[in-house]
């Protein structure tokens, strides 16, 4: 047995998700972790204390969550897969460093354990309200890959699957988990998940290759990693730059060409980095939109609704961003009421409305706390005996 | 000493600089050249980190070496990764007052207290030079800047107190007209296995913040006398041995 397996459970376990969180962060072959305590995030840093240095890993606690972010940047650099863990008030101050990590093509991990905002709000209590934020709360005009685990065993695999992206894509990548998934234990059988496929970054082959960090030539956009130590010379900076790292701050061309290409390297991939999962959905007319914890009474309610004889289908989104828009654009024809169950009064609606129309869309939302399946159910009955 | 196109040709990616004429930066990149030369670490074992600001740009893009050019304030938290993350490299910072100081107070206070293996070159010139001369966290007392103009209300701190009352390993302070006590400081520093701190203070002759003095010269002349007449500190004020960081956390991996 390697200290890997020593560390990860390979059985039967009893795990919280943000165990099963840095539990999949050490099968991704994260060795680095740079976090600032914040609830509900707490138990994914005080884990990888103490299991990084088993396996050669460093964990460090930063002063505050922007240098975290900056550390991890930082690590990155020297060839490391990196993490940092967080909560709402600590991730809207990552936001400043996550623009640079997009900007330099920085493969990271961003776990955000949503707890209910805005400010310090309830800190140990569930929240959907920033997934618009990991989309759009750094500055300027970037693209974000985030991911939502349902449960303790999809922490795991969701885990490991954003270091997977992170990696594939050099991008940063958030996993937006909630306080209800990460601390809720379930029993995991991790000798029967379905574990991914690790994921290396591209490196560069040619001298050529490693001296043009940011190259623009590659088919698929993403250029090979060179590391810091190697005698390349690098120039790393979040100002616009060339192919070489030279910052260039006055060349409109260059601009364009750099952020449309870091644009192309998310959006041209969408169909590969897209997943999703629904139920019910090729005869419904009416479809429930849910992700997270309360996508787990939705499913029920969804169920209970099916039996009774309405056409009513489940949505769930796994990645929230690059949004499922092409598959819920499909579903548009063919339903005529949606119904988004998530706990945050706006929470991913914008996107939602925008794919299905405002009025098409019924919100059903609670704070703090997951739903009832109950309460869904109710709702739905309500809204479609009163509207449809 | 060697004539300064065997600095140029090994060192600098671009002459000239893009500094403004008088500018202290291109000094304080001689003397860090100059020191780097006389060590024995090979080049690509150094990554030069820095954050926003004209003396960041001292680093990124006038150096041949590994470059991280980062977000305003937070160049020492990018440093503090790299170096652990990769403690074979020797990890530089050089800034300015207002990216290390102001914006960055707290990370320079925490890598201090961490003792941290990383030297940090502080270029202070008492102003905030690329946005248009506003008022820095080391203005004078009363010195009149754009966004000061009645004079300036607040107070300068003196950050190598600071760094040194935080836990520092090496502390000193000079002047650019103290380029080769300058080099000799920066070669210490960066042999120290700790957290190194150098400060120097430089001129702004765009945004000058002395009353008289209006070029580089007289600046450095004043320099000359303010240090001469112990109106300010010059010299090394810590150099002591302690637990590094970098060190402290490898010697507890492992199975």
């Amino acid at each position: 047995m390697n200290s890997l397996e020593r560390i990860v459970p390979q059985s039967k376990d009893f795990v919280m998700g943000n165990e099963a969180c840095a539990y999949g962060a050490i099968a991704a072959g994260c060795r680095f972790f740079a976090g600032y305590p914040i609830t509900p995030s707490s138990e994914i840093p005080s884990l990888l204390a103490k299991m990084l240095p088993q396996v050669n890993g460093v964990f460090i606690q930063m002063e505050d969550e922007i240098a975290s972010l900056a550390a991890c940047i930082g690590a990155a650099w020297t060839g490391k897969k990196v993490l940092t863990a967080t909560s709402g008030p600590g991730f809207s101050l990552m936001t400043e460093n996550l623009g640079y990590a997009f900007m330099t093509e920085t493969p990271l991990v961003i776990i955000n354990t949503q707890r209910a905002g805005p400010s310090q709000g309830q800190a140990g209590k569930a929240g959907q309200g920033d997934v618009m934020q990991a989309r759009f709360g750094s500055h300027g005009d970037y693209e974000i890959i985030a991911l939502s685990p349902k449960n303790a065993e999809e922490c795991f695999t969701l885990t490991v699957q954003a270091f997977n992206l992170a990696e594939k894509y050099r991008t940063p990548v958030v996993l937006l988990s909630d306080s209800v998934i990460a601390h809720l234990r379930e029993t995991v059988d991790f000798s029967k998940i379905n574990k991914p496929e690790i994921v290396e970054r591209k490196r560069p082959k040619t001298l050529e290759q490693a001296r043009r960090p940011f190259d623009d030539s590659e088919e698929d956009f993403i250029p090979p990693m060179p590391f810091f130590g190697e005698g390349n010379n690098l120039l790393v900076t979040g100002s616009t730059h060339t192919a070489e790292g030279i910052r260039e701050t006055v060349d409109r061309a260059t601009h364009e060409k750099l952020i449309r290409r870091l644009h192309n390297k998310i959006y041209t991939h969408q169909d590969e980095i897209v997943r999703y999962e629904e139920v019910f959905t090729e005869t419904c007319d009416i479809l429930a939109v849910s992700y997270g914890a309360p996508s787990r009474p939705t499913q029920g309610a969804v169920k209970r609704l099916q039996q009774e004889g309405h056409a009513v289908g489940f949505f769930r989104p796994i990645v929230l961003w690059p949004s499922p828009e092409k598959r819920l654009k499909e579903l548009a024809l063919q339903v005529k009421r949606v119904y988004l169950v998530e706990m945050s009064i706006r929470g991913y609606s914008a996107e939602i409305e925008r794919i299905f129309g405002p009025d098409t869309v019924h919100h059903i939302s609670k704070l703090t706390e997951v739903h009832t399946s109950h309460e869904i159910y109710e709702e739905i009955k309500r809204d479609m005996e009163e509207n449809l | 000493m060697k004539p300064a196109r065997i600095y140029r040709g090994k060192y600098l990616r671009r002459v000239p600089s893009l500094f403004c004429p008088g500018c202290g930066n291109g000094m304080i990149l001689n003397a860090f050249i100059r020191a780097v030369d006389e060590l024995p670490i090979p080049k690509e074992k150094y990554v030069l980190v820095s954050g926003i600001g004209c003396s960041a740009w001292i680093p990124s893009p006038n150096i041949n070496m590994d470059t991280l050019h980062t977000t305003h304030g937070r160049a020492i938290a990018f440093a503090t990764g790299v170096k652990l993350a990769n403690p074979q490299l020797t990890v530089c910072v050089i800034s300015g007052d207002g990216d290390l100081g102001s914006i960055g107070g707290n990370h320079l206070l925490h890598a201090a207290r961490n003792n941290i293996d990383l030297t940090v070159v502080m270029v202070n010139n008492s102003i905030y030079g690329m946005t248009g001369g506003q008022v820095g966290p080391t203005t004078p007392h009363n010195i009149k800047t754009s966004t000061t103009p009645y004079g300036n209300p607040y107070h300068p701190a003196d950050f190598p107190a600071i760094v040194s009352a935080a836990g520092a390993s090496f502390v000193a302070r000079w002047t650019t007209a103290h380029i080769l006590q300058l080099k000799d400081s920066i070669k210490k520093a960066i042999q120290k296995k700790g957290f190194s701190f150098v400060e120097v203070l430089s001129q702004c002759p765009s945004h000058t913040v002395y009353k008289k003095e209006e070029n580089a010269f007289e600046i450095l002349e004043h320099f000359k006398s303010i240090s001469q007449a112990g109106a300010i500190k010059t010299g090394i004020f810590v150099d002591i041995e302690k637990d590094e960081l970098s060190e402290s956390i490898y010697a507890q991996l492992g199975d």
